[in-house]
């Protein structure tokens, strides 16, 4: 027997967890999809943590109004996407603007998916009354239009940071509950919960170790659909002027603030809307690619 | 059947393949198959064989990925293979014709009955839609289906399991093909059902003169169905030959380690235990060089066994068609496999560890109609147990049998403390366990009563490793708390159930169904327990595996003594390895007894039906053919009486309806619940007759 | 049936009251900041504030206030708009009028294209036509309404000068003045329901009873029409129906954008403009409109469903 005991006891360590996300984020190389929108997220990423780098001006800096891109400023640099009406450097608005819109998006989905699986592990995995009352809650928030519900808590309560993710929050945690309580639902019957249960597991154990990693797949392509979606929000409340209070850049106000002059300068309204599309068009393409290799195997 | 006569279907060196992004996957290889007019020719084999494929390759419908590499399939002279899709669209459905697995899967959910039948028909002949009507009744009728107006206005979720398989038969006979493939067309089915299906599938040959491939992987449905046998092993067919030669010698390895996993009634767990067949079945692209099943087989030779691709030949002195794919056939002495040293000693039945007295659950279910808001009598009792009185001792195994409806999973979530009973006790060494659920049971209390589940792929957790999920048991009973300790034991617990020590690294998903169960049951097994119930541990693996799978929870259960708790649907399994069974229907006991009195009269008739229903692969044993009429009932609208008055062939008058039947001591702890006076059912003839050791000429 | 029916529209009012009863407290009581400064604005002097308040009926207990409110509204009472120094109904009416314009040629667009394009690419899953659309479904979803309309401005309006910039209407009704706010919501919304009927299409062409269908030797076009379509085009109407709910969004940005005068624009200005009356009253609107296409959606789903309809 003791001869036989070659199997050495494992060495718990997160790099090997670690290691295992890289992996099975290297399974998209199977898809050119997710791949381009890997690279599109990446990319926006990138720039959102160096913009301090990237940006050769301050964006709230009134230096040179309606400068068309490409002209050399007084410091030596250049306005390589030009200037908007106030001569502030679109670029380094933009740049800047990365870190805005990639700051609040992530955190507003976390918050969202923190309380939405809360919410959707209780009611599916609990039942009765707790699921009738949670699932009646979000049936009533999901039956808004979600714009208008937007408009209305922002008008009510101020737009500020704090202010958009707490809204975001109250109006996307119930889509994302009724995902979950519906995996939740189909995966309390598997016979690993019944065994984890007749061991005498809490239900809270049954329900984060049990139940929540094996909903983790339709759940992160959802997550990667719900970033874009959040950062659309984001800037369509900017474009509504219902967004972060100025002068901060924010691709959806730096919209509005220059729509009207379109027609003699279409530049400076197109560069943000390229850059929020793109953004949005990366983690759309990501989850395509995700869904697409969680169905192959 | 007459020689002369052309053959319906001939598949001459088939090969087909599946083409994934792995490469090429072959999936059949080198088949050859002829079906005479009228005949019913059954291929057998465990999942993943390729009989399903060879079925759809008939019907010309591989999908995108799949092919036929070569060969040919010729049906009544032409070349199914080189046809196009308007030709084959004028055979689909009028000459060959096919029955699924799952009848309800392959009903339109959204379409009633009398289109789905009429379509057929009108559309391969030149018929008016009166004739089309008239003639789907007609053939409702001839599948034994009762009212069949009624069934033609239906919806398919509005009929039972067994209703919808008739219908797809229905179906499938509607322009009188000459050729039908059935696959697995009971394996959705409860047993009593299923034996319905059965005779009619039987009768079709006789009455339209229609040729059947019947696929299934049970040899016992293939012995009551079939006229000629083709056993498939990863791909390729290893034996053919008609019922009888096949089944009375079968010649190869595979063939007859088949045989050997089933338990026939011959087998007996001490005297003449399962002998499983080791490894596992291989993937298409692990298949080793010459003979597919060498690495499994007892008589592989090296040099011999292991180069080139063998044919199906002749075997010598049978029947003209019992063909055989094996090189050392003639070699092989059958007969002297059986070693003594797999003979064991019976064990010696200890205490009483478990006794159910009066045990009732029923569950309150709301009843939202509209005539139930107007009588204001709006919730229901579903009784799913009802007056359960059993018991169970040390080293004892107590199989519950029953089909689907009868409340063996429920009986097994209370004593779990999954539910709470709602009436009577489960005394537990003692202490009353029915209505204390599993968070307010001590940690011994959850220790000792353990559970091994029924369906492979559901019973690990795929997120975790094996070694962690184990080790949380152990952890969580307490056994121990140090991580080293812990390791050490989950090492022990590994070769407890035969699976390499490195199987704690792995997931769930790298793991084989056996391999899985093995797990679970190890598992079980962890914090000793004294009773641990199994809830059709093995119904989900293949035969080979299964066997295996079965000796080793026997083997653990010798070991430590355990009471194990068998629940199953599968009578065969019951009499291999229970001590005593409870027989089970819409949750009440209708007979209970040791495994020797149940399988002898006196009979609950309901067990008699059940035992003429179960299949049995051994051609030298007779059955007395009990059909039952319909389908289980609901159990949300049980009979008043007897539970079993709607279906009963011994049903005596109305106080069947009325009044249900109280239990009979017939003696000692064997007792059945029936009006039926018990001389009048020990007068019944035994339903399994088995020949006089004298007269068998089968060496099993 | 009858009762599920019933069930539903009971559930129906009981969404709409308890909307209102939110708005009720978001807008009108001090929950969220006093109403009254809300509507004089910062530099009101506290006695003007109450004068406002005793003049408006603000200083009765909440429950009674809320009572009088939702019996105005039960009533068609409105109120009067404080921007528009008129009956909120004679602001409202013809700016719904022109919303269900834009909405009804975005849906009447829309729908056929979606549907058959996503019925087209389901049949045969993995072609160049599959492929194609949800690559364009994806690429149309992931730009938002705003930059579509600067990106199709750019294109038709400054650069090929075929389209008009603006949508204000203001020389009388112009078809050509809402071909670009229907283009944009119709892009948006394509790409979502061109999915989702491709994929529930894709979904019941897999099922079993499709290909037992067609080994009955059925032809193609009753396969399709007969066996699939019936059970594949259940989903998309609900999607479809639950497009109204996202429609009333898209309007909001499209007509802001346009300069049209739709309700959505209306919305907003009055709660740019703290016009609380108008915006309750838009706001109950849309949630009456939202809610009643949701019944309506779950209602008819019930009703395309034989397993729910006959049990």
């Amino acid at each position: 027997m003791a001869t036989k005991s070659t199997t050495e006891m494992p060495s718990v360590g997160y790099g090997a967890a670690i290691l295992r996300v890289i992996k099975s984020f290297g399974l998209l190389r199977e898809s050119w999809v997710g791949m381009i929108g890997a690279f599109l997220v990446l990319f926006w990423v990138l720039v959102a943590i160096f913009a301090p780098w990237i940006a050769q001006f301050d964006p709230n800096a009134n230096i040179l109004p309606f400068a068309k891109p490409g002209t050399m400023a007084a410091s030596g640099h250049t306005f390589w996407l030009g200037t908007d009406h106030m001569g502030r450097d679109l670029l380094s608005r933009i740049v800047w603007g990365a870190r805005t819109v990639l700051t609040f998006a992530p955190l507003a989905t976390l918050s969202a998916y923190t309380v939405g699986i809360l919410m959707g592990l209780m009611a599916g995995y609990r039942g009765g009354l707790v699921d009738d009352i949670l699932s009646r809650i979000s049936d009533i928030i999901l039956s808004f239009p979600v714009l208008v519900l937007y408009i209305i808590v922002i008008a009510t309560i101020g737009a500020s940071g704090f202010n958009i993710v707490l809204a975001i929050t109250f109006a996307s945690s119930p889509g994302i509950m009724r995902i979950v309580r519906g995996l939740t639902l189909d995966l309390r019957n598997r016979d690993y919960v019944a065994a984890a249960q007749t061991r005498g597991e809490s239900d809270w154990r049954i329900m984060l170790f049990e139940i929540l990693p094996n909903a983790r797949g339709p759940l992160i392509v959802d997550a990667c659909l719900r970033l874009g979606y959040v950062i659309i929000t984001i800037g369509v409340l900017g474009f509504l002027g219902l967004g972060l209070p100025p002068p901060d850049p924010d691709w959806g106000g730096m919209v509005n603030e220059t729509r009207q002059m379109a027609m003699v300068f279409p530049y400076m309204t197109l560069f943000p809307c390229i850059a929020i599309s793109s953004l949005i068009l990366g983690f759309n393409l990501l989850a395509d690619g995700l869904r697409e290799i969680s169905l192959r195997d | 059947m007459n020689d002369i006569q052309e053959p319906v279907l001939v598949c001459k060196d088939l090969c087909i393949s599946y083409y994934t992004r792995a490469g090429e996957i072959p999936a059949v290889v080198d088949f050859s198959l002829t079906v005479k007019p009228g005949e019913t020719i059954g291929i057998v084999g465990e999942s993943g064989c390729g009989k399903s494929t060879v079925a759809m390759a008939i019907m010309q419908y591989m999908g995108a990925n799949g092919g036929i590499k070569s060969g040919s399939i010729t049906f009544k002279g032409r070349d199914l293979t080189t046809l196009n899709e308007n030709e084959l669209r004028s055979i689909r459905g009028s000459e060959i014709s096919m029955i699924y697995q799952e009848p309800f899967a392959s009903l339109n959910p959204s379409l009633k009955i009398s289109t789905q039948l009429m379509e057929v028909p009108l559309a391969h002949e030149n018929i008016s839609k009166e004739e089309a009507r008239k003639r789907s009744v007609q053939m409702l009728e001839d599948v034994k289906l009762p009212d069949p107006e009624r069934v033609m206005e239906s919806y398919p979720h509005q009929l039972s399991g067994g209703q919808q398989q008739r219908v797809v038969i229905a179906m499938g006979l509607l322009s009188k093909p000459s050729l039908l493939l059935l696959d697995e067309p009971t394996t959705a089915l409860d047993v009593t059902v299923e034996a319905g299906i059965v005779k009619l599938v039987g009768d079709i040959s006789k009455k339209f003169g229609t040729s059947q491939i019947y696929i299934s992987h049970n040899l016992g449905l293939i012995l009551e169905t079939c006229d000629r046998v083709f056993v498939m092993y990863s791909g390729e067919v290893v034996e053919e030959g008609t019922i009888n030669s096949l089944f009375t010698w079968p010649k190869h390895p595979y063939t007859h380690g088949l045989f050997s996993c089933i338990p026939l009634p011959t087998t007996d767990k001490n005297a003449a235990p399962l002998k499983p067949i080791r490894g596992q079945l291989p993937l298409p692209f692990e298949r080793p060089p010459g003979c597919y099943f060498g690495p499994r087989c007892d008589h592989f030779k090296k040099g011999l066994c292991d180069k080139g691709h063998f044919r199906m030949e002749n075997v010598e002195g049978s029947a003209l068609d019992h063909r055989v794919r094996c090189l050392r056939y003639k070699d092989i002495d059958h007969t002297k496999i059986l070693s003594p040293e797999t003979v064991r000693e019976s064990l010696e039945i200890g205490k009483r560890v478990l006794n159910v007295d009066g045990m009732k659950k029923y569950y309150e279910v709301k009843d939202s109609s509209f005539m139930a808001m107007i009588t204001g009598k709006n919730t229901q009792f579903v009784k799913a147990n009802e007056e359960l009185n059993f018991t169970a001792h040390e080293s004892e195994t107590v199989a519950i049998v029953g089909e689907s409806g009868c409340g063996k999973s429920t009986f097994a979530k209370v004593l779990m403390g999954l539910e709470t009973g709602t009436d009577g006790e489960i005394r537990h060494k003692g202490k009353d366990i029915s209505d204390i659920e599993v968070r307010d049971r001590s940690t011994k209390q959850i220790r000792s009563l353990q559970m091994v589940f029924q369906n492979p792929f559901d019973t690990l957790n795929p997120s975790h490793s094996i070694g962690g999920q184990i080790s949380r048991v152990i952890r969580q009973f307490g056994i121990e708390t140090d991580k080293k300790k812990i390791f050490n034991r989950v090492m022990k617990l590994l070769d407890t159930v035969k699976l390499p020590r490195d199987f704690y690294f792995r997931k769930p998903r790298q793991l084989s169904g056996g391999q899985k169960q093995r797990i679970g049951i190890a598992r079980a097994f962890a914090g000793n327990p004294s009773i641990v119930i199994a809830d059709e541990p093995v119904s989900a693996l293949d035969v080979s595996v299964a066997a295996a799978v079965t000796e080793l929870l026997m083997d653990i259960q010798r070991k430590h003594k355990t009471t194990l708790l068998f629940i199953s649907h599968d009578l065969s399994v019951v009499r291999y390895l229970a001590d005593r069974i409870v027989v089970m229907y819409l949750g009440h006991i209708l007979e209970r007894g040791t495994t020797e009195e149940i399988f002898a009269p006196p009979y609950h008739p309901y067990t008699e039906a059940l035992l003429s229903a179960v299949p049995i692969a051994d051609p030298e044993i007779t059955k007395r053919r009990i059909v039952l009429e319909g389908d289980l009932p609901s159990a949300m609208d049980p009979p008043k009486g007897c539970p079993f008055c709607t279906r009963c062939h011994r049903k005596i008058g109305d106080i069947c309806d009325n009044e249900l039947p109280r239990e009979t001591l017939v003696k000692d702890r064997h007792v059945i619940k029936c009006h039926i006076p018990i001389q009048e059912l020990s007068k019944i003839e035994p339903v399994i007759r088995m020949p006089e050791e004298s007269e068998r000429i089968h060496v099993q | 049936m009858v009762l599920l029916l019933l069930k539903r529209i009971g559930f129906m009012f009981f969404t709409m009251i308890v909307v209102s009863i939110i708005l009720f407290m978001l807008l009108e009581t001090g929950l969220t900041g006093d109403p009254a400064t809300r509507v004089l604005g910062n530099f009101a002097s506290d006695a003007q504030k109450e004068s406002w308040r005793n003049q408006h009926g603000y200083n009765q207990p909440v429950v009674v206030r809320y009572a009088k409110w939702l019996g105005n509204f039960a009533t068609g009472n409105l109120g009067t708009s404080i921007r528009y120094k008129g009956p909120v109904k004679d602001v409202l009416l013809p700016r719904l009028w022109n919303t269900a314009i834009l909405g009804f040629w975005t849906f009447a667009i829309m729908i056929p294209l979606s549907l058959i394009l996503g019925v087209l690419s389901g049949m045969k899953e993995g072609s160049l036509l599959d492929r194609s659309i949800s690559i364009f479904g994806i690429l149309t979803t992931s730009v938002p309404e705003f930059a579509s309309a600067v990106f199709f401005s750019a294109l038709f309006v400054f650069g090929l000068k075929w389209l008009p910039g603006t949508s204000s209407m203001s020389g009388g009704f112009e078809f050509k003045q809402l071909i670009l706010p229907a283009m944009v919501l119709v892009v948006y919304d394509f790409g979502y329901v061109a999915r989702m009927t491709r994929a529930s299409m894709a979904e019941v062409m897999q099922s079993q009873y499709v290909r037992s269908a067609i080994l009955k030797g059925l032809p193609y076009r009753q396969v399709i029409i007969r066996h699939a379509l019936r059970n594949a085009l259940i989903a998309p109407f609900t999607v479809i129906m639950l497009q109204i709910n996202w429609l009333l969004s898209g309007v909001i940005v499209v007509e802001f954008f346009f300069a049209y005068k739709g309700f959505g624009a209306l919305l907003l200005e009055a709660s740019l403009n703290n016009d609380i009356v108008l915006l309750e009253a838009c706001a109950m609107v849309a949630v009456v409109v939202a809610v009643g296409s949701q019944t309506i959606a779950d209602i008819g789903y019930t009703f395309l469903n034989p397993r729910i309809r006959f049990t």
